[in-house]
C-alpha cells in the first residue's frame, strides 16, 4: 500500500494544490476596439507551470484577453490597452518592451491550425531562423527533433519532414503548430481554442499533451467547450461580457462557484 | 417567369450576336494572314516588296520591351502595394496615394506616352530607346499591378500572418516569408495581365518615337526599335493588298502572344492554387 | 484504433489503489477487534476504539477524488460506472470500519464477564467475514465475475452461522441468567459480523455492475 504511505496533504484533493509563483499578473486591464470597450477591470493571476482555462460564451472577451498577453491584438489597429500586465514582473506594455521578444517567450497556438504552406521541416525552421536561435544546420536538426517530439508528432512525421504540412491531417497540423511554438523555447503557451476544429480523439490527443506540457510551460487555454476545460485545466477564469466574473481553481469553478452566474453558466441554463 | 424567360433569351441572342461578329473578325484575318505565315516571314527583316517583308526586329523589339516593362513594374508595383496594404494604414498620405493609382487607371494610353516623351526620352536623354519604351509601357501596367498585388495581398489569411508574428517574427520578416510568397501567383497573374495590355499598345511608343521602319535587330536596350502593333500599323497603312496580307499575319502572331500570356496566367494561378489547398 | 494513454487512466488507477487500501485498513481492525475478542485483550479493544481516524480520512478523501473526477473528467461507460462503484464501495467499506469499532465496544463489556462457552463459530464469522471482504476487493481490482459471485453465495454460509451462534446462546441465557449479559454481547457481535458480510455482498454487487453493467440487486 505504498500509496497509503504519503503525506495527506497531498491526498486531499480538493481546493488546496502546490503553490507555484505567479507568471502573469494583470491589474485593472481595459481593452477597447476604437471607441468600444471590449474588456473591463480585468484582473487576474496566472500561475507558473499550470493550465488556466478561460471559458465563458462567444464575444465575452476571453479571446481578446488571451490576445493581450503576447500583444497579438497590436496587429489590429485602433486598440488599446490601460491598466498593467506584467510577466515575471515585467510590464509588457511599457514602451520599452520588445514586442518581437516578447513573442518569443510568450507563444501562441490558434484556433484554426495554420501551418505555413511549407514542408514540416521548414514550418519549424521558420520560428529558429527568424529569430537566430541555432548556429548550424545540426543544431537546428536538433532543436526540430526535439520540438515535434515533446509535440508528440515525431513519430508520425520523421520520415516524412520534406512533405508539405498541409498534408497532414487536422489534429496533426495543430501538433505541428504546437511544436513550431515550442521550438523557440517559450516559457508561456497561449492557445486559442486549440482543438475546437477537430474530432474527439485529435481533440483528447492534444488535451493529453496540454497536460503533458505543462510541467515545462505555463498554459492559458481559451475554450468554448466547458468540459474540455474542467478536464485540462488547474485554475479557470469565467469571463462574461468582457468582465471576468470569477477565477479560481477549476474543481471549485465547476463544483461549487461562488457567483451565480457562473454557477448558471456552467449549468448551461445561461441567459 | 415570363420576365426571366426574356431576358436569358436577349442575354444569348446578344453573346451569340458578339461571338458570331469575333469569329467573323477571326476568320477574315485567319483567311487573309494565312498564306503569309511560314518560319521566313517570322525571321525576315522588313522590306519595301511585300512578299519577302517579315516581321523578325518587331517581335524581338516587342519581348525586349515588355521584359523592361516587367523590370521596371513588378518591383515597383509590389512595393508600392505592399507600402499602402500594410504599412499606409490608411493614413492621409496613403489615401492620396490610392486615388492616383486608381485615376492612373482610367488615364488614356497617350497621355502616358507624352510622359515617357517628356520624362525617358528628354529629361533622362534615353532617347526613343527600347528603355524608354519598357518604362513607359511600365508606367501604363503599373496601376494594374499595385491594385492586382494589393488584391492578391488582401487574400493572404490572417492566420498566415499571426502564425508568423506570434513566432517572433517581425513586421518585414513576416511579409517577405509569408505574406509574399503567399501573394505570388495573385501579383503575377495581374502582372501577365498587365503586359498582356501592354503589348497591344501602340499609342505611348509612337509618341516616343519608336520606329515603323527598320531593318536592323535591337543591340541593347538603348537600341532604337519597333513593336508588332507598329509594326501592323505600318503594313495596313499601306495600300498594296499585299502589305494587308502581312498585317493579317501579324495580327495572328500577335494575337497567338496574347492567348499564350493568358494561358500562362490562368496555368501558374491554378498550379499555385493547387499547391495551397 | 491506436489507443493513446491518458492521465485520466492514472487517475482511474490510483483510485483503485486507494480503494484497496481502504480495503485493507477495514479488514486489518476487524482482525484486531475480533482477535481482541478470542485472546481476551483489552490492549487491542483499545487500538481498535481510537484507531478510526485514516479510515475515516480515507472516506472523505476517496469521496473527494471520485467527485472531481465526475465533476471534471466526464467519464462514460465503464469509467463511468468505476467511479460510481468506487463511491459505493467506498461508503461500504466505512460501514465496515465503523462495525469494527461497534464490535470492540461490544467486546470490551464482554471482557467484564468471564466467558460464556468456547467461541467456536464466531472466530468462522469473522474468517468468513474477513475472506467476503477480501474476495469482494480482489474481485473491484480484477473485474472478476466470478470471484465476485462466489461471495454473494458466501453471504448464506454468514446468516447460517449468525443464526446458530443465536440458537446456542439462546440455550446458555436459558441455563444461566448470569450469562444473559456477556451473552446478549456475543450476539451483537455476531449481528455485526453479518453486517459485514452484507457490505462485503454490497461490493461484490457493484463490481457486477461495474464489469458487465447487470444490476443483480435484490435478486
Amino acid at each position: 500500500m505504498t500509496t497509503l504511505l504519503r503525506p495527506l496533504s497531498t491526498m486531499t484533493s480538493g481546493t488546496a494544490r502546490p503553490a507555484t509563483p505567479v507568471k502573469i499578473d494583470v491589474q485593472g486591464m481595459n481593452f477597447y476596439y476604437g471607441a468600444k470597450q471590449a474588456l473591463s477591470d480585468i484582473t487576474i493571476a496566472i500561475h507558473a507551470n499550470l493550465v488556466t482555462a478561460f471559458i465563458g460564451p462567444s464575444g465575452c472577451g476571453k479571446s481578446t484577453f488571451l490576445r493581450t498577453l503576447n500583444r497579438m491584438n497590436h496587429i489590429i489597429p485602433g486598440t488599446r490597452v490601460e491598466g498593467r500586465v506584467h510577466i515575471d514582473g515585467q510590464d509588457i506594455y511599457a514602451a520599452s518592451t520588445d514586442v518581437v521578444g516578447l513573442r518569443r517567450r510568450v507563444g501562441m497556438v490558434f484556433q484554426k491550425s495554420n501551418p505555413f504552406p511549407k514542408s514540416i521541416f521548414e514550418n519549424i525552421a521558420y520560428g529558429l531562423r527568424t529569430n537566430g536561435l541555432t548556429k548550424n544546420r545540426g543544431e537546428m536538426e536538433g532543436r526540430i527533433e526535439e520540438s515535434l517530439k515533446a509535440a508528440a508528432i515525431w513519430d508520425e512525421v520523421k520520415d516524412r519532414l520534406t512533405e508539405s504540412a498541409l498534408m497532414l491531417s487536422g489534429g496533426q497540423q495543430q501538433r505541428l503548430c504546437i511544436a513550431r511554438a515550442l521550438a523557440i523555447q517559450p516559457e508561456i503557451l497561449l492557445m486559442d481554442e486549440p482543438a475546437s476544429a477537430l474530432d474527439p480523439i485529435a481533440t483528447q490527443r492534444i488535451e493529453e499533451l496540454i497536460y503533458q506540457l505543462k510541467a515545462s510551460y505555463t498554459i492559458v487555454i481559451v475554450t468554448h467547450n466547458m468540459q474540455q476545460a474542467a478536464r485540462v485545466s488547474d485554475n479557470t477564469a469565467f469571463f462574461w461580457l468582457g468582465r471576468l466574473v470569477e477565477s479560481g481553481a477549476t474543481e471549485q469553478i465547476f463544483t461549487s462557484p461562488t457567483e451565480k452566474l457562473t454557477e448558471d453558466y456552467v449549468t448551461g441554463r445561461f441567459g | 417567369m415570363a420576365g426571366d424567360r426574356l431576358l436569358q433569351t436577349m442575354s444569348i441572342l446578344v453573346l451569340t450576336l458578339s461571338l458570331v461578329a469575333l469569329t467573323a473578325l477571326l476568320y477574315d484575318i485567319w483567311s487573309d494572314g494565312w498564306s503569309r505565315l511560314d518560319w521566313a516571314f517570322l525571321t525576315s527583316m522588313p522590306s519595301r516588296r511585300a512578299s519577302s517583308a517579315g516581321i523578325y526586329p518587331a517581335i524581338l523589339g516587342s519581348l525586349y520591351v515588355l521584359l523592361v516593362t516587367a523590370t521596371f513594374a513588378l518591383p515597383l508595383g509590389i512595393g508600392a502595394a505592399v507600402y499602402l496594404e500594410e504599412y499606409g494604414g490608411g493614413g492621409r498620405i496613403a489615401r492620396l496615394i490610392e486615388i492616383n493609382i486608381a485615376n492612373l487607371a482610367g488615364v488614356p494610353s497617350i497621355i502616358y506616352g507624352l510622359l515617357g516623351l517628356g520624362i525617358f526620352v528628354r529629361a533622362f536623354g534615353w532617347g526613343p530607346s527600347i528603355l524608354s519604351g519598357g518604362a513607359t509601357l511600365g508606367l501604363l501596367a503599373l496601376p494594374v499591378v499595385i491594385l492586382s498585388t494589393r488584391e492578391a495581398l488582401r487574400t493572404v489569411p490572417m492566420s498566415a500572418r499571426e502564425g508568423s508574428y506570434a513566432l517572433g517574427a517581425t513586421k518585414w520578416q513576416t511579409i517577405w516569408h509569408q505574406v509574399l510568397p503567399s501573394a505570388l501567383p495573385g501579383i503575377l497573374t495581374g502582372l501577365i495581365l498587365a503586359m498582356s495590355r501592354a503589348i497591344g499598345e501602340t499609342a505611348p511608343l509612337i509618341t516616343i518615337g519608336a520606329l515603323a521602319y527598320i531593318d536592323f535587330t535591337p543591340s541593347g536596350v538603348m537600341s532604337p526599335f519597333t513593336v508588332l502593333p507598329i509594326q501592323v500599323y505600318n503594313w495596313v497603312s499601306k495600300p498594296q493588298v499585299a502589305f494587308a496580307e502581312n498585317a493579317a499575319a501579324g495580327i495572328i502572331v500577335l494575337l497567338v502572344l496574347l492567348l499564350s500570356m493568358n494561358a500562362v496566367a490562368i496555368v501558374l494561378r491554378d498550379r499555385f492554387h493547387k499547391a495551397r489547398v | 484504433m491506436e489507443r493513446h494513454a491518458r492521465h485520466f487512466q492514472d487517475e482511474l488507477d490510483e483510485l483503485k489503489g486507494r480503494l484497496l487500501g481502504m480495503g485493507g485498513l477495514a479488514e486489518e481492525r476487524l482482525r484486531m477487534a475480533v482477535r481482541s475478542l478470542v485472546d481476551r485483550d483489552g490492549r487491542v479493544v483499545e487500538a481498535v476504539l481510537t484507531g478510526d481516524a485514516a479510515i475515516n480520512q480515507l472516506h472523505i478523501e476517496m469521496d473527494d477524488r471520485c467527485f472531481k473526477l465526475l465533476a471534471l473528467q466526464q467519464p462514460m461507460a465503464v469509467d463511468l460506472r468505476s467511479i460510481v462503484a468506487a463511491v459505493k464501495i467506498n461508503t461500504d467499506l466505512e460501514r465496515v470500519g465503523d462495525l469494527a469499532v461497534n464490535i470492540a465496544e461490544a467486546v470490551r463489556r464482554y471482557l467484564q464477564h468471564p466467558p460464556v462457552k468456547q467461541l467456536i463459530d464466531i472466530p468462522k464469522m469473522a474468517e468468513l467475514a474477513q475472506v467476503m471482504l477480501r474476495d469482494s476487493l480482489d474481485a473491484y481490482v480484477r473485474r472478476d465475475l466470478g470471484l465476485a459471485q462466489k461471495v454473494l453465495a458466501q453471504d448464506d454460509e454468514l446468516d447460517e452461522l449468525k443464526t446458530r451462534v443465536f440458537r446456542d446462546l439462546l440455550a446458555c441465557m436459558l441455563r444461566d441468567a448470569a450469562t444473559i449479559e456477556p451473552s446478549l454481547d456475543l450476539i451483537l457481535i455476531s449481528r455485526h459480523l453479518e453486517r459485514i458480510g452484507d457490505h462485503a455482498t454490497n461490493v461484490a454487487e457493484d463490481v457486477i455492475f461495474m464489469v458487465s453493467a447487470k444490476d443483480v440487486r435484490h435478486q
